[in-house]
């Protein structure tokens, strides 16, 4: 799947919410929440995560490690084989309709290149694997949710791949491929990702938020609008 | 008629005052050393009377064409092509001559029943103009009437805009835009500010590729340019020529030229186009306090301040028909505004180097388009021979900071700072360098969807440069608010003009001939050599050719 790899090749890595798409982990629940198999509990699910929407935000400034562990405690129950499925379809409702204009021509572009396509993303892995074929993409690095039994625990198979951890993943993943992190590229639009900027040598900051366009003029990073 | 000498010829005496020289955003008001010549631009030529009138003259009597109005037909596909904001410099006063143009061809085309118009912007690899300069360049009216669907920047990066016409007998790449290749006639609408605008340019250089420009955009190219001022001995301009006969062998173009007058500057800025030694106390007043207000802005409210003073130019001419006689017709009057009689070469130049090239409209002259205005275009603003001597210095002044455009310029401040502390030679930079900066996703992107130029655009610049790189001896920038930038660039600095000319003696000979070129308004020097200097450059280049270099093209 993809170019092949070879000694000193290069990866373009991208980030996912508000990179390659408007959407992010809360609408991705949401979707879930409300394809439950009984109508009071798609209510009861719906409910609580909206309930939790100002939670979220607040936590998310301070901590995205944090809130990504609160975000999938809300997976707890759910069933393996029903979020396999819905996945597809949470692809064709959520992902596809807000996949940003601009991220065709970049990936192509960077395709073109020669580059080895690679998201990195704290959203799950069964969700944005539909994504990346979509996009032609050749590896996903994301969150696992734990399942026992084939239902979801609501935790994380850590390490949690956020922040710091996204710069170590894709150094490790550097590591198992033989992949040059100075010619690579990434794209984030979050200061949170900072980490998995500065990984590489061809940092590039898209849609980005105030701090990280801040940090970006600082640093002479290209800054992307993908809308 | 071309003035002689004597009307744009100064020798500065004892007695003379001094001279303004553009720094950047400022300007050096200096004393020159009796003895030293300055060269001014001709006055500006009188503008036609009634230029909507002249446009319609043109469109119903064209050389070489049928005119307009017999080439339509009702339910036909035009599409008119222009020039980007790099024309002209700076931004003409309101209305711009292509809305003057497009509002005549346009109430033409809608006479004969033709609606199925596109507008298309050529800029190449040049950045995106954005709407609000779009709407600038063709006025409100025709700005609603086709944007953003029908009034588009050309995307070299678009794989599905552009269409391959062939290649030319020497194998350079033919290709044009979509739109042109399926309309059936193609309107081309040009501004030529100078010698290197217009002809098979327009069409066949504006609408292309990467892989169509490597053909010419290359340092091979560019050192075969004795000047870009003069297409007759320009490599550049032969190259454009033989892609533009093929680009009119597939494509009806009826082209437009037009030639400005070089009125650049009104009110209160008027007395930078005057000879100092006319000025009035006014003029003098006017300058002072101008000088004394910029001393207190920071760069950037000075930046904002020029580029909102448009040029008030007037239209000296226009012609309409078939590529080559057009614009024969046009660089004849470029010439009659612009070319200044010189006798004789200098050791030492001076220049200023102003605020505002083709290429940082409504953005900043960072360092490489410095070096482009000093060595691309003070260099190259000739016919004949140059002003300076081969081995001559160079003095530019400008503050030279180290500050880039970061959403036009991006690839520029890599290559800046990786490409340029490696290696100044163009070919070098050619070969480690260009197609990776062309093919970075990255810059790709920002010059399809954002107002970045591309990738590989200061690379041209760079070898936009290497003709006056070759000859000059030395660049002594003045001013320079850093050591870094003049180092990079391969340039010596000297804090005072006094003490550049001190050190061009080192560099020439005690007592060097200096020559001041007085620019903006834009001339380029008609230079006829002394028979000394002719019998000393017969044999440089006769030396010249013994040497061979090894020379990529277009690799």
């Amino acid at each position: 799947m993809g170019p092949e790899m070879s000694a000193n090749s290069a990866c373009a890595f991208y980030d996912l919410d508000g990179t390659l798409v408007s959407t992010n982990l809360v609408h991705t629940y949401l979707f879930f929440s409300r394809n439950q198999p009984s109508a009071l509990r798609t209510l009861f699910k719906t409910a609580g995560g909206i309930a939790r929407i100002p939670a979220f935000a607040v936590v998310d400034r301070v901590n995205r490690v944090k809130f990504n562990e609160m975000l999938f405690s809300l997976y707890e129950g759910e069933f393996e084989d029903r979020l396999l499925e819905l996945a597809e379809e949470h692809f064709e409702e959520v992902y596809k309709p807000n996949i940003f204009p601009g991220v065709y021509e970049l990936i192509q572009a960077s395709q073109r290149r020669g580059l080895r396509q690679v998201i990195v993303s704290g959203s799950l892995d069964f969700v944005v694997r539909p994504l990346a074929r979509h996009l032609g993409i050749d590896d996903i690095v994301t969150n696992r949710l734990e399942f026992k039994r084939g239902v979801a625990t609501g935790k994380l198979v850590p390490p949690i791949l956020a922040g710091a951890n996204k710069a170590r993943f894709m150094q490790e993943y550097a590591r198992t491929h033989g992949v040059d992190l100075v010619e690579s590229y990434a794209y984030s639009d979050s200061y949170s990702d900072y980490p998995m900027l500065a990984v590489v040598g061809r940092p590039a900051v898209v849609n980005p938020d105030k701090k990280l366009l801040a940090e970006a003029r600082v640093f002479n990073w290209p800054v992307l609008d993908l809308r | 008629m071309i003035p002689r000498e004597k009307d744009n010829v100064v020798h500065i005496d004892s007695d003379s005052p001094p001279r303004v020289i553009h720094s950047g955003e400022d300007f050096l008001y200096e004393h020159l050393p009796v003895g030293t010549r300055v060269l001014y631009p001709n006055p500006p030529m009188k503008g036609l009377p009634n230029p909507d009138a002249a446009i319609r003259y043109a469109l119903n009597h064209p050389i070489g064409k049928e005119p307009l109005y017999a080439q339509l037909r009702p339910g036909m596909k035009v599409t008119i092509v222009m020039d980007d904001i790099s024309l002209p410099l700076p931004q003409m006063k309101l209305p711009d001559i292509r809305e003057r143009i497009i509002s005549i061809v346009l109430q033409i085309l809608g006479d004969h029943g033709v609606d199925d118009i596109d507008l298309l912007i050529a800029n190449a690899l040049h950045r995106a103009m954005s709407p609000s300069e779009m709407k600038r360049m063709v006025g409100q009216k025709i700005f609603d009437r086709f944007y953003p669907k029908h009034f588009i920047n050309h995307d070299a990066e678009d794989p599905h805009a552009i269409v391959n016409l062939g290649e030319t007998e020497l194998g350079e790449l033919v290709k044009t835009h979509r739109l042109c290749a399926e309309a059936d006639l193609t309107i081309y609408v040009n501004i030529n500010l100078v010698p290197m605008d217009g002809g098979h340019k327009s069409m066949g250089i504006g609408l292309t590729d990467y892989k169509g420009l490597l053909a010419h955009h290359n340092p091979k190219t560019m050192l075969e340019c004795d000047s870009y001022m003069d297409p007759k001995k320009s490599e550049l301009a032969n190259s454009g020529n033989r892609i533009g006969r093929v680009v009119d062998e597939h494509l009806n173009v009826f082209h437009i030229e037009t030639a400005l007058n070089n009125r650049m500057y009104a009110a209160p800025m008027e007395f930078l186009g005057k000879n100092e030694d006319d000025w009035s106390e006014l003029d003098r007043l006017a300058f002072q306090s101008t000088r004394w207000t910029l001393k207190k802005l920071p760069r950037s409210a000075k930046r904002e301040f020029f580029h909102k003073i448009p040029s008030p130019y007037e239209l000296i001419a226009v012609f309409a028909g078939a590529t080559e006689p057009v614009h024969e017709r046009i660089l004849e009057k470029n010439y009659e505004q612009y070319a200044v009689p010189v006798k004789g070469q200098a050791d030492v130049i001076i220049s200023g180097i102003p605020y505002i090239s083709p290429y940082n409209v409504n953005s900043i002259l960072n360092p490489v388009l410095v070096q482009v205005m000093a060595l691309g275009y003070l260099y190259n603003m000739y016919r004949g021979s140059p002003v300076i001597r081969d081995g001559g210095t160079m003095i530019v002044c400008h503050p030279c900071p180290d500050e880039f455009d970061p959403d036009h310029h991006p690839s520029y401040i890599e290559f800046f700072h990786r490409c340029l502390p490696e290696t100044r030679d163009s070919f070098e930079l050619h070969k480690r360098f260009e197609k990776e900066f062309a093919t970075n996703p990255t810059y790709i992107e920002m010059y399809r969807r954002g107002n970045a130029y591309h990738g590989a655009h200061p690379f041209y610049m760079w070898y936009w440069g290497d003709r006056g790189r070759s000859r000059v001896g030395n660049v002594i920038v003045v001013g320079a608010e850093n050591e870094h930038v003049p180092r990079i660039l391969g340039w010596h600095k000297a804090d005072t003009l006094q003490d550049a000319i001190e050190m061009s003696k080192d560099f020439t000979r005690p007592n060097p001939d200096i020559t001041m070129v007085h620019i903006p308004p834009i001339m380029i020097s008609d230079v006829r050599l002394t028979d000394e200097e002719q019998k000393a450059r017969d044999l440089k280049e006769a030396e010249r050719k013994l040497r061979p270099r090894e020379l990529v093209h277009g690799s």
